[in-house]
């Protein structure tokens, strides 16, 4: 073992003076070795001129070796590296047993220095038998190592995500980012930089400087200042650990009610309950001591609870439970027990809180209580008919009013005042109820009243408004008679006939109103015989003008309801147009009928229009499939019916309820090509999109300072400055900018 | 003891501004706020949202600035207004507004027809008998003078007081302000009417030979010929609004027009007989027609719905509506001036004023209470007190301008020029999202992804323990978040509605 180390000490020595010629960083090194080798240098003379030796007879052997012609087998194809040889010629000795603790540590107990303590530890050592687990391979060591330093990074690099955030978000971002702020500055600052040269001003700063004044900034201190500014780092931190703190108790105290809650054992929940009612019965005892008001309410909840319990029949003896138990109690005595209890809570949810007030009433109470221990159905009834329980009485006086009033009065001599209260109330309940009673009665007065004045009122709306309706809808009503007749009539001819006898109709119809009016007149003449249009007429026609009575035709809306202007004084001259066409008798005559066909014309026009607009049906019908075909033989009409295909009807013309009127419904594509027709990218509806680009930017429709917030640039930055990357002073200035807004918020 | 007081301002924070006028210069509605997971939409909503408010805010607290205010003519107690001579009002007025009272006595080239600027301050007068004239008015001094020895059927100002154009016997004509010939343009032939589309740089006009043409006089170039097939067009307006061109024909229909569009955009039929003239007002609310059945009536031009109907005794020849709203008509040789027409039903005309022959044209004049009458005689400046508007943009039209700012402006007009594809009825729709096109890409991109991307999740409910999660439950939680869409929409009109039940009507009070 001594030649190994020797060696490598030499070893040593030749590669670290390599080192120190190609490297001069690691000189303490090298000095190390020189220091070792100056205290071992005779040995290492004498015992290397003995391995030189020995190598050169190595060699020797191996030449003889191969002389032999036989390559011999060499020793460097091994499978036990240290079985035949090692490569400093050192053999192993107790080859293949296990080096045991007590191999390495039995000259312990020898050594006379070594304390018990120590020697005691490693006897322990030696007797547990665990061997330590081999390390881990190298790549998954280096995975684990590569996962922490990840976790590591991006932790630190998590800092900067709210920063980044802000700034993604940020209206505008002006660069270099921390910019002495322009415009006039604090005279603190300018100060700063002054110092004091004249004698006198020296003076005066001595002077200050004595009486421990404020010199740079008269109003605050540094500190005060720094303090005013932020709170410090360790507050920061306290402040944090104590609503952390604050935070998990809650939420230990959550988890276990939450646990709590989840159990299912009753006898857990029964143990539970009576402990928390004990410690209730406690406390208020105490409170009663001390704050009198606080256990009045806690009174008064309890009375609630009683009452809520008195209404509800959840511990009474009638739910199905409680019917089977009651039959089985008889043979059970677990039933019976059940019953029992159940009924106990029943009275003890009930039972009249003792108060000096009323006694008396908690001692019928109890007798209630009694009876109810006894599991009979009757006796729900029989507390029904006890006048002597207020609750009954207050419950009889809610079903009905007089009778409820008689008992009042005979009771009322009975009760004790807390009752009284009681049936004063229900009186104040009665009259109420009156009162209730009368003002519904008026109000139905009134609404039939009301009833009769509105028909009034809608009749001589409907004679005034008929008018304007007449006015409004003449259009429409002719607009409405052709798009009837366009299902009969396909033909312009045919509509030209339907038009001329629409305006006989009309004039049949003026006529008619007409006589109508003089037989209202003459009513006494008798019953009215409605005189009807002609007899070529047929039925489906006279439905038809009745139908359009309510409006009247478009003619009619071109000549009627104008409003004649007065005009102070008339023309003298003609018009020049109307002198250069003398208007003869046959020219008055063609513009007294000039709108007749000018409207029929229009009509036709939109016609035409909408007929354009609509898709036609395609026939796909083959003549000769399936059937014969040939000259003068026509398709079935059933194969025809077959293979017709109606397309989609087309989106309602905009002009649909505008008689006069014709929109063109071509789309021109001049505008599409400047309009947007893919949404940017947060934009998920065209409707939303379309809002936030409503409003103009333009300096023609804003103020200039709109214009400027409107059309701010998102970066700014200085002309000609450097603009670094992000420092973290930065980020820590920035988290206490924000906890300086979140604190001030908090205050205003 | 002295007691020192804080002073304190008695009126914190900004001034109030009035509902009313905030209401004027409301931009859009608001948005719902969408959900906190789209945090990106939200700044932007949100930040639009606050654009707009402030824009609006700033608007009607600017609204200050503008002190001047209009005045009307008031009779006294049993006096007509339409009785009062112009003579009198002249000489009731100020020297100034006085003077604007003139008449110019041109009996020899017979019936004129006139425009005035844009900014009110020149006028151009063109005879029938080939006589053109360009007057700065205010100071009544002549600028040119010239007999272009055709007959004149219609001038126009361009852009600025630099040019105008003539329609004469066959073409149209291009003059500067001195009388030059710049162009003849061979192109328009037979030209009757014109308008010129300032925000546009386009002249459009309407020919005998029944054809709608557009010169874009900004660069000279013929941007569209319509050909409307409907015959003589001697009816002709432009709506300031959106610029649409409106026509009347022979056969009592009104129809509108865009140069990109071979067909018209709307045909109205408004008279029995002829259309004889065509205004529409600032606002392009209004349109008022007159025709050959002596009539007047208003439409409103948004909805194509007729609002009322006059008859004149005597009808219509010409029309005009000035800034505020008055509408002016001319009748022989009477020109009536209307004060709203358009809202209130009329009776008796506002002013009338008879003048020597049978009236051509007729122009309010822009920013001044002036309405300008041309006639077989001359030509006439009348005073109608609350014609123009009282406050002008100084930087859209300035009548105090001096050449150096014409220049100036000229140019920036030019920049803001809108290029003709923009002419629609709606002139919002360049804001609004070409749905088609929009909905196609959508489809597409569906079918690619295979998934709506816009689909509303479908709501799954959560699965709860200890049975909450049966069938039953399930349904009923379901049913709790179905038809959302449609409750808040019911939620909002019952709201409304009584919101409106709620409103007090003057017979409350006799309720009991």
């Amino acid at each position: 073992m001594a030649k190994v180390s020797k060696k490598k000490a030499s070893k040593k020595k030749t590669r670290s003076g390599g080192a120190e010629q190609s490297n001069e960083g690691h000189p303490d090194v090298v000095y190390d070795d020189e220091k070792e080798e100056d205290a071992t240098d005779e040995d290492i003379t004498v015992e290397d001129e003995d391995e030189h030796d020995e190598r050169k007879r190595q060699k020797l052997l191996e030449a003889i070796g191969t002389l032999s012609g036989k390559r011999k087998k060499t020793l460097g194809e091994r499978s036990e590296a240290a079985v035949h040889m090692s490569e400093f010629t050192v053999n192993a000795e107790g080859e293949g047993d296990k080096v045991d603790l007590s191999d390495l540590i039995g000259s312990i107990e020898k050594t006379p220095g070594l304390s018990g303590k120590s020697k005691k530890r490693l006897k322990n050592l030696e007797q547990s038998r665990k061997t330590i687990e081999c390390p881990l391979s190298k790549q998954e060591s280096e995975r684990i190592r590569r996962d922490l330093a990840f976790q590591k990074v991006s932790k630190e690099v998590s800092h900067w995500k709210s920063v980044i955030r802000q700034n993604e978000r940020a209206e505008q971002l002006v660069f270099p980012l921390n910019q002495e702020p322009s415009g006039p500055k604090p005279i603190e600052r300018v100060v700063m930089g002054w110092k004091a040269q004249t004698p006198l001003e020296q003076e005066v700063f001595t002077l200050l400087s004595a009486n421990k004044q404020p010199i740079n900034d008269p109003i605050l201190t540094p500190t005060e200042e720094a303090s005013m500014k932020a709170m410090s780092l360790e507050e920061a931190k306290v402040r944090r650990a104590e609503l952390q703190k604050a935070r998990a108790l809650q939420s230990y105290y959550e988890a276990k009610a939450r646990r709590q809650k989840k159990i299912k054992s009753k006898k857990y929940h029964k143990v539970l309950n009576k402990a928390k009612s004990k410690d209730f019965q406690k406390q208020f005892d105490e409170m009663v001591k001390r704050d009198p008001a606080a256990a009045l309410e806690e009174l008064n909840k309890m009375e609630m609870a009683r009452m809520q319990e008195r209404m509800s029949l959840k511990h009474q003896n009638s739910s199905k439970w409680a019917r089977s138990k009651a039959i089985m109690a008889k043979y059970d005595e677990g039933a019976r027990k059940a019953i029992q209890q159940q009924l106990e809570v029943n009275k003890d949810l009930t039972q009249k809180l003792v108060t000096s007030l009323n006694k008396e009433e908690e001692e019928t109470m109890e007798e209630d209580g009694n009876a109810d221990v006894v599991p009979d159905f009757v006796n729900d009834a029989e507390q029904g008919l006890d006048f002597s329980n207020p609750w009954m009485t207050g419950k009889l006086s809610q079903d009905c009013v007089e009778k409820e009033t008689s008992n009042a009065v005979t009771i009322r001599a009975e009760e004790n005042v807390a009752e009284e209260e009681e049936v004063e109330e229900t009186e104040e309940e009665v009259l109420l109820r009156e009162f209730d009673s009368r003002r519904k009665r008026r109000q139905a007065q009134e609404a039939d009243a009301a009833v009769i004045l509105t028909e009034e009122e809608e009749e001589e709306n409907k004679d005034a408004s008929d008018k304007e309706e007449e006015e409004l809808s003449e259009f429409t009503s002719l607009f409405k008679g052709i798009a009837e007749g366009c299902g009969e009539a396909d033909t312009a001819a045919e509509l030209e006939k339907e038009l001329k006898i629409r305006c006989l109709e009309d004039e049949e119809l003026l006529t008619q109103d007409k006589e109508a009016e003089e037989e209202e007149e003459a009513t006494d003449k008798g019953p009215v015989v409605p005189q009807h249009p002609p007899a070529t007429e047929n039925g489906q026609k006279t439905g038809k003008s009745r139908k359009r009575r309510k409006g009247i035709e478009l003619k009619q809306v071109l000549t009627k309801g104008a409003q004649v202007l007065q005009v102070p004084f008339a023309p003298t001259i003609e018009d020049a147009e109307d002198s250069e066409g003398k208007l003869d008798q046959r020219g008055l005559i063609k513009e007294a009928f000039a709108g007749d066909d000018i409207i029929s014309d229009f009509l036709k026009e939109k016609r035409k229009q909408e007929d354009a607009g609509k898709p036609k049906v395609v026939d796909l019908t083959l003549p000769g499939w399936g059937e014969w075909g040939g000259g003068g033989l026509q398709p079935s009409c059933r194969k025809r019916k077959k293979f017709r295909r109606k397309m989609t009807p087309p989106p309602p013309r905009k002009d649909q309820h505008l008689p006069g009127v014709i929109i063109s419904e071509k789309r021109s594509s001049s505008i599409r090509l400047h309009q947007v027709n893919a949404l940017p990218f947060p934009f998920e509806s065209p409707s939303v999109f379309e809002n936030t680009i409503r409003s103009a930017l333009g300096r023609t429709w804003n103020t200039e300072r709109t214009v400027k917030k409107v059309t701010k640039p998102k970066v700014v930055t200085k002309l000609g400055a450097i603009i670094e990357p992000m420092t973290r002073e930065e980020l820590v200035k920035d988290k206490n900018r924000a906890s300086a807004g979140s604190s001030s918020s908090v205050k205003s | 003891m002295f007691m020192f007081f804080q002073k304190s301002d008695p009126f914190p924070g900004p001034a109030p501004i009035p509902e009313d006028r905030l209401q004027k210069f409301k931009r859009k509605d608001k948005l719902k706020k969408p959900h906190r997971k789209q945090h990106k939409l939200r700044d932007i909503i949100a930040r639009s949202e606050d654009a707009s408010e402030m824009a609006q805010k700033q608007a009607a607290r600017f609204d200050l600035l503008l002190p001047e205010e209009a005045g009307f003519l008031e009779g006294d107690e049993d006096e007509d207004t339409c009785m009062i001579s112009q003579e009198d009002i002249a000489e009731a007025v100020d020297i100034t507004s006085g003077a604007k009272y003139f008449n110019l006595k041109l009996s020899q080239f017979g019936p004129y027809r006139l425009d005035y600027s844009k900014t009110g301050r020149h006028l151009l007068l063109g005879g029938r008998r080939g006589h053109v004239a360009c007057i700065d008015w205010t100071s009544k001094q002549l600028m040119c003078e010239i007999n272009v020895m055709e007959s004149v059927n219609d001038v126009k100002w361009l852009h600025s007081e630099a040019m105008y154009a003539v329609a004469q016997k066959k073409w149209l004509y291009i003059y500067d302000s001195n009388g030059i010939e710049l162009h003849c343009i061979r192109k328009f032939n037979d030209v009757l009417r014109m308008q010129f589309l300032p925000y546009h740089f386009l002249l459009a006009t309407a020919s005998a030979t029944s054809f709608l043409q557009y010169l874009d006089v900004s660069v000279g170039k013929e941007v569209a010929a319509i050909c409307t097939k409907t015959g003589r067009l001697d009816v002709m307006c432009q709506n300031p609004h959106n610029a649409i061109i409106h026509l009347g024909h022979a056969n009592g229909t009104v129809t509108l027009w865009s140069p990109n569009q071979k067909e018209a955009l709307v045909k109205m039929l408004c008279h029995q007989g002829g259309v004889r003239s065509v205004a529409v007002d600032k606002t392009g609310t209004y349109m008022v027609t007159s025709g050959m059945d002596k009539k007047l009536k208003v439409y409103d031009i948004r909805a194509f719905k007729p609002l009322k109907s006059y008859f004149l005794p005597a009808g219509a020849a010409c029309l005009s509506l000035s800034q505020r709203g008055l509408l002016s008509a001319a009748t022989g040789d009477v020109v009536q001036v209307y004060k709203d027409v358009c809202s209130m039903p009329v009776t008796k005309p506002y002013m009338a004023h008879r003048l020597r022959g049978t009236v051509w044209g007729l122009h309010f004049c822009p920013f001044e209470d002036v309405l300008g009458v041309g006639h077989g005689d001359g030509f006439t400046s009348m005073l109608v007190p609350g014609a123009g508007e009282p406050n002008f943009d100084g930087l859209d039209a300035n009548p105090y301008r001096s050449a150096k700012q014409r220049q100036e402006w000229e140019v920036k007009a030019l920049m803001e020029k809108i290029q003709p594809d923009l002419i629609s009825l709606d002139p919002t729709e360049l804001a609004q999202v070409d749905q088609a096109t929009w909905e196609q890409r959508h489809q597409d991109r569906v079918e690619v992804l295979g998934f709506d991307p816009l689909a509303k999740e479908k709501f799954v409910p959560k699965y709860k323990k200890k049975g909450r999660s049966s069938a039953g439950a399930i349904e009923r939680r379901k049913k709790q978040v179905a038809h959302e869409e449609q409750r808040v929409k019911r939620k909002e009109r019952e709201r409304k509605k009584a919101a409106l039940s709620t409103q007090k009507s003057a017979l409350d009070r006799f309720k009991k």
